[in-house]
């Protein structure tokens, strides 16, 4: 075989999911890499660098979303069977979590309804009205459950998946500096509580931090899907 | 690990069945951890199996979310133009409901009698 151009080689590997799933793993690794340069400091959260480095390197390229997916569907794909591992911090937890069942089915609730209430008074506050506002109410819970809710409140799905992930990486940003303020030390608390706002993202930084505090995050975050699911729709059409 | 892969996509399955076939609000991975929880407490050994490989994938979740996260890099036009009113709303409501949540969390447990693991905080690896 004789050595291709180097114009064809690219238009090969861009066809390829090759390419984009060593690209996604390589992004990842140096987001990782440098979080723990920086110590953990949460500004330096390894999806955001990742997902700033590929979004600059597709624009570079000029590949379409669609192209890089076609790669990064693969690791994609792991976040279900990673749900369902979930249930092994919560089985080496069982004990610690019987015991604060009291303290998580209140914060569950109070911090769900603090979610949808205040991003859609916010919202509104700040003009923000129609399809764009109904599609901020499930933005704490979990992908999959918050387009199904957008759909069904009227919502854009599309941008509720933005708003969702972008809710994420928020919450793990901003939970250490924000429980360190207020001294919390209670890495039960802290974890249950980034659960139920930040879902898996917020979940994936609770697991970085402490074990116990992933475990609650875990469960925090499986409890509400199911309360969001329940209550978003009710809470859009009270404030109509 | 090729058992403890199995157990998880099996699990995973059997909740898409369920969430789809009943027309449950909660997504299948979610309804396959319950599934999973109920399957360790009755089988302990179950656990052991698939404990090196849930912490295995758990310990890099944060990888299993870049390909989403490119997704809204490379579609920051669906924000439109109140994007910044949206950031601001994410991020306000984000800390109000991480706010609630942990006091209401540590205030019930104190008043339940639970203090609950007050650790020191490890220095962050």
């Amino acid at each position: 075989m004789s050595p291709l151009p180097l114009p064809e080689i690219w238009s090969y590997l861009s066809r390829e999911p090759l390419l984009w799933l060593t690209a996604t793993l390589v992004a990842y690794l140096i987001g990782d890499h440098l979080s723990q340069r920086a110590g953990r400091n949460p500004l330096v959260n390894p999806v955001l660098v990742a997902m700033v480095l590929l979004g600059g390197l597709l624009w570079l390229t000029g590949t379409p979303y669609q192209t890089y997916f076609a790669g990064a569907q693969f690791v994609h794909f792991m976040l279900g069977p990673a749900t369902v591992a979930l249930a092994l911090p919560l089985y080496a937890n069982r004990a610690q979590i019987r015991r604060a069942l009291l303290p998580m089915l209140a914060a569950l609730l109070a911090g769900s309804v603090t979610a949808i209430v205040s991003a859609l008074w916010i919202a509104r506050a700040l003009g923000i009205d129609g399809p764009v506002w109904l599609s901020l109410a499930p933005k704490s819970t979990t992908a999959p459950v918050a387009i199904g809710i957008a759909e069904q409140v009227g919502g854009l799905p599309t941008l509720t998946a933005a708003l969702v992930i972008l809710t994420g990486i928020i919450g793990a940003v901003i939970v250490t500096p924000l429980m360190r303020l207020m001294r919390i030390r209670d890495w039960r608390a802290r974890g249950f509580a980034v659960g139920v706002a930040a879902h898996g993202i917020g979940t994936a930084r609770a697991f970085q931090v402490n074990d116990t505090a992933g475990a609650f995050a875990g469960i925090g975050m499986g409890l509400n899907a199911l309360l969001t699911a329940i209550l978003a729709p009710y809470v859009v059409s009270l404030m109509l | 690990m090729i058992l403890a892969v199995a157990i998880l996509l099996v699990c995973q399955l059997i909740g898409e069945t369920l969430a789809r076939g009943l027309g449950l609000p909660v997504p299948g991975p979610v309804l396959g951890m319950a599934l999973l929880l109920v399957g360790c407490l009755l089988l302990p050994g179950l656990a052991a199996r698939v404990m090196p490989t849930a912490q295995g994938v758990l310990a890099h979740l944060s990888l299993l979310f870049v390909p989403a996260g490119v997704g809204v890099i490379s579609h920051l036009d669906v924000l439109g133009g109140s994007g910044p009113a949206l950031l601001l709303v994410l991020v306000a409501s984000t800390a109000l409901a991480l706010v609630v949540g942990v006091l209401t969390f540590v205030l019930v447990a104190r008043v339940t009698g639970d203090e609950g693991a007050q650790a020191p905080e490890k220095p962050l690896q």
